[in-house]
């Protein structure tokens, strides 16, 4: 399946790029993020401490654990600071 | 229910007596202003960094879980995104109810659920340095208090 992968504040800087779409078979989040890391070295440095990150599914908040089928966008983030 | 994302500046108190204005049977009007602070010290500006499209359905989500939970007349969330300098207002809650009790939970609510649920991200910038602001625990903490009740 195809997803769109969109990284805000540090994470789209250590990945160096906002969003860009892949074509994966990951069943969860946790499977496609051990995909995205061992692609290049930037993605495991953002990747890195896993605690520290946040993510959406279709613009929802997610676990590590939630299923990617029918998922189209996927979002990571570090935990918000609004206010 | 009011929910609005922009990049321009925004006058509170015009914004204040707007809301006030469209208000039927309300008794009582509470509002905050949050305003860019020069935490780090020689703050040039902040940037805040946002997720189109998931900010405004988790701020709509939480004016309508704020509805269910206080009798409001209305309710309003306006958060910049952007190039802030200091001292500028960044975001604004206002809600309305026949009661006071009501207006001031309801703005409390709207206040924690969107500091760590909605989808901001600040970056402060100083003249030699940039950094993002970090999450806090405190801010999480204030969230729990709402779940327990």
């Amino acid at each position: 399946m195809t997803v769109d992968l969109l990284y805000f504040a540090w994470v789209r800087e250590r990945i160096g790029l906002p969003r860009e779409t892949v074509t994966t078979e990951a069943a969860t989040v946790e499977d496609l993020v051990a995909e995205l890391v061992t692609r290049e070295e930037r993605y495991a440095a953002a990747f890195s401490d896993r605690r520290a990150l946040r993510v959406a599914l279709d613009q929802e908040l997610a676990e590590w654990d939630s299923p990617l089928g029918g998922v189209r966008e996927v979002a990571f983030f570090p935990p918000m600071t609004g206010g | 229910m009011d929910v609005r994302v922009q990049e321009e500046s925004f006058s509170a108190g015009e914004v204040l007596e707007a809301f006030t204005a469209a208000q039927t049977g309300a008794g009582a009007i509470v509002s905050f202003t949050g305003i860019t602070r020069d935490i780090a010290g020689g703050l040039t500006h902040m940037e805040i960094e946002h997720y189109p499209g998931m900010t405004e359905r988790a701020l709509t989500q939480i004016s309508r879980e704020a509805a269910e939970r206080w009798p409001l007349t209305g309710s309003l969330i306006l958060h910049r995104y952007g190039r802030l300098a200091a001292s500028e207002p960044i975001m604004m809650v206002a809600t309305a109810s026949a009661h006071r009790a009501a207006a001031f939970e309801a703005a409390e609510f709207l206040m924690d659920y969107l500091k760590s649920r909605a989808p901001f991200w600040k970056k402060e910038v100083t003249g030699s340095d940039e950094s993002w602001v970090a999450a806090k625990e405190t801010d999480e903490d204030a969230l729990a208090r709402w779940s327990s009740g």
